[in-house]
């Protein structure tokens, strides 16, 4: 034991004490930033807000008013976009990381870094570029390919389909990366005697696909699959790039920006409240269902 | 012999068909950067092919945003270099502390303490923006970098990764400091710190990006032009009519060129930092 019993030498060499000193940052910022936000939402999302201090009693009048079809539309965008972005992004970078994965391929790791480099740009960046790529002018790439295959030039932010397209594209080349790199971490994790043994049982390249890679991916797939419902509910930015000042009949309206509208725009911090706590309960089941279904809570065999 | 031979046509059909993907997935940025050489009302008007037209080229958005009317722009560097450093700094330096004691320590609390952490981590911070907004408006932060920082300088995902990566570390290091006669805070200073550098590393790029990038938060935080990072004064670039494309384009050509930089420098820890959420249990 340290000389000098001196309260401040005791504290310093608590082994007790210290772990306290060190969580005190999260422990301060989870109540100030996290916990008094949240019991201030629900309790604002009973309310009407009148600037920065009146609140005046409505009962569940904001949830009422949720059944509107602003509302419907912006949970149509994201249950879209997030569905689209399961059956394209997954099965994309299980591709890319499976083919990626083979020892013989020459520029394996030139190619992994060119499908990573997208994710090192920001929402704002990347839309720059695509609203670019998918200009409305007939020279403008996307629409040149089109008019050279015979086909009308596009007016891509007007239409629901193509405006989803411009979304459901931008999330895919700003991700894939990412994905791929989760995967192939999976990959390298499959002990290589397992294929050895079933080339000996003589199985052919697809049968080991199916029979050994795929299953033993399953938790990534569903680690995957979380992280997209995640981001795709709680989506602005990809929207925002192309339609950040009007949208024409609520194309890329999102649950988000919807409150962003409200709450910001028409000052309508009740209402957007209520929106949130919506946007929470919806997150939160959907990847509970998931998580259940796919057996995730199951002990590991 | 046969078989060797149909083997290598395969593998020559894989390195093509990513020829092919990596021009797709280049091509935004190449178009991006052809654009920040042209003259952007032709371009908005006529648009552009893939081609290299050295007779259209010109530096004019990029002396416009360096040295012209378009000065703003370094504004909003500056705002977004020193907000990216404070953040990052501090972020490390209080979520490192706390993963440190939840994955070394044993004590009251810590199980509660952990669970709250994956809490926050599954709750979509979007919905707090409101009340957040609220405060940092009664805290008298609003249109400032600590409005912008201080909120979510308390990574939980810093936290969960230094959690995992000091729990893995020897206890050996930490009696033989007390041996010494270091106390908990210099053990942790002296030693432990520099034992996790590989997990500073990793955050680092992380967090720096996130900051780099981050669009929401900003967004709302900050008022006044002059306060702007770069992702919000970019965007309040894009009008429909395309007249601020010049500012726009070099300028967004600008905003990745550190990133990419540094990326190519560091790859390796750059990919283990971006998908570190991936590492679960």
């Amino acid at each position: 034991m340290p000389k000098g019993s001196l309260g401040i030498k005791s504290f310093l060499y608590s082994q007790t004490v210290a772990p306290y000193i060190f969580i005190l940052p999260f422990l301060l910022s989870f109540l100030i930033f996290f916990l008094y936000p949240t019991i201030n939402t629900v309790y604002m999302s009973f309310h009407e807000v009148y600037g920065m201090g009146n609140m005046n009693f409505i009962g569940l009048s904001n949830y009422q008013r949720l059944f509107n079809q602003n509302f419907y539309d912006a949970i149509r965008t994201n249950t879209l976009y997030t569905f689209f972005l399961i059956i394209i992004l997954i099965p994309l970078a299980i591709l890319f990381a499976t083919l990626l994965n083979i020892k013989y391929l020459r520029g394996r790791n030139f190619f992994k870094s060119v499908l990573f480099i997208p994710a090192l740009t920001s929402i704002i960046v990347a839309g720059v570029a695509f609203r670019l790529l998918f200009g409305e002018s007939e020279a403008a790439f996307m629409n040149s390919i089109l008019i050279r295959l015979g086909f009308p030039a596009q007016r891509w932010a007007f239409s629901h389909s193509t405006g989803m397209l411009l979304m459901v594209s931008l999330a895919t080349w700003k991700m894939v990366g990412i994905y791929m790199v989760y995967f192939i971490s999976g990959l390298q994790a499959i002990p290589e005697e397992l294929y050895e043994s079933a080339e000996i049982d003589g199985a052919n390249s697809i049968s080991k696909f199916t029979r050994i890679t795929l299953p033993l991916l399953k938790p990534i797939v569903i680690y995957a699959l979380t992280i997209i419902i995640f981001d795709g509910y709680r989506m602005f930015g990809e929207s925002y790039v192309f339609w950040n000042e009007g949208m024409p009949g609520n194309i890329g309206l999102t649950i988000v920006r919807y409150i962003y509208q409200q709450a910001f725009q028409r000052n309508d911090m009740g209402f957007g409240s209520a929106i949130g706590i919506v946007l929470l309960t919806i997150v939160l089941t959907i990847n509970l269902i998931q998580l259940r279904f796919f057996g995730a809570f199951k002990k590991e065999e | 012999m046969r078989k060797k031979a149909k083997f290598n046509w395969s593998i020559w059909l894989i390195f093509l068909f990513f020829i092919i993907v990596s021009f797709v997935m280049l091509l935004p940025l190449y178009y991006l950067i052809l654009g920040s050489f042209r003259n952007s009302k032709d371009l908005f008007r006529f648009g552009m092919d893939l081609v290299i037209r050295p007779e259209l080229m010109s530096l004019d958005n990029y002396k416009y945003i360096l040295f012209g009317d378009g000065k703003i722009y370094l504004h909003w560097y500056k705002n977004s270099v020193l907000i990216t450093f404070l953040f990052t700094i501090s972020s490390l330096f209080f979520s490192a502390m706390v993963g440190y004691a939840l994955g070394v320590y044993n004590f009251k609390g810590k199980n509660f303490v952990f669970v709250l952490v994956l809490f926050v981590m599954m709750i979509p911070l979007e919905i707090l923006m409101l009340p957040l907004y609220r405060l940092t408006v009664r805290f008298k932060i609003i249109n400032t970098y600590s409005g912008v920082i201080l909120p979510f300088m308390v990574s939980p995902l810093a936290i969960f990764f230094f959690r995992q990566y000091a729990s893995g570390l020897g206890k050996d290091f930490m009696a033989a400091g007390r041996i010494d006669g270091c106390t908990e805070f210099g053990l942790y200073f002296k030693i432990m710190v520099p034992l996790m550098k590989p997990a500073f590393g990793a955050m680092t790029i992380l967090l720096a990006m996130q900051s780099w990038n981050s669009f929401v938060w900003p967004l709302i935080v900050l008022r006044t032009n002059q306060k702007f990072t770069l992702p919000i004064g970019l965007s309040s670039l894009m009008t429909p009519y395309g007249n601020n494309y010049d500012m726009l384009i070099a300028g967004a050509v600008l905003a990745i060129i550190p990133i990419v930089i540094v990326f190519l420098f560091n790859q390796r820890s750059f990919i283990a930092g971006l998908s570190a959420g991936g590492i679960k249990g």
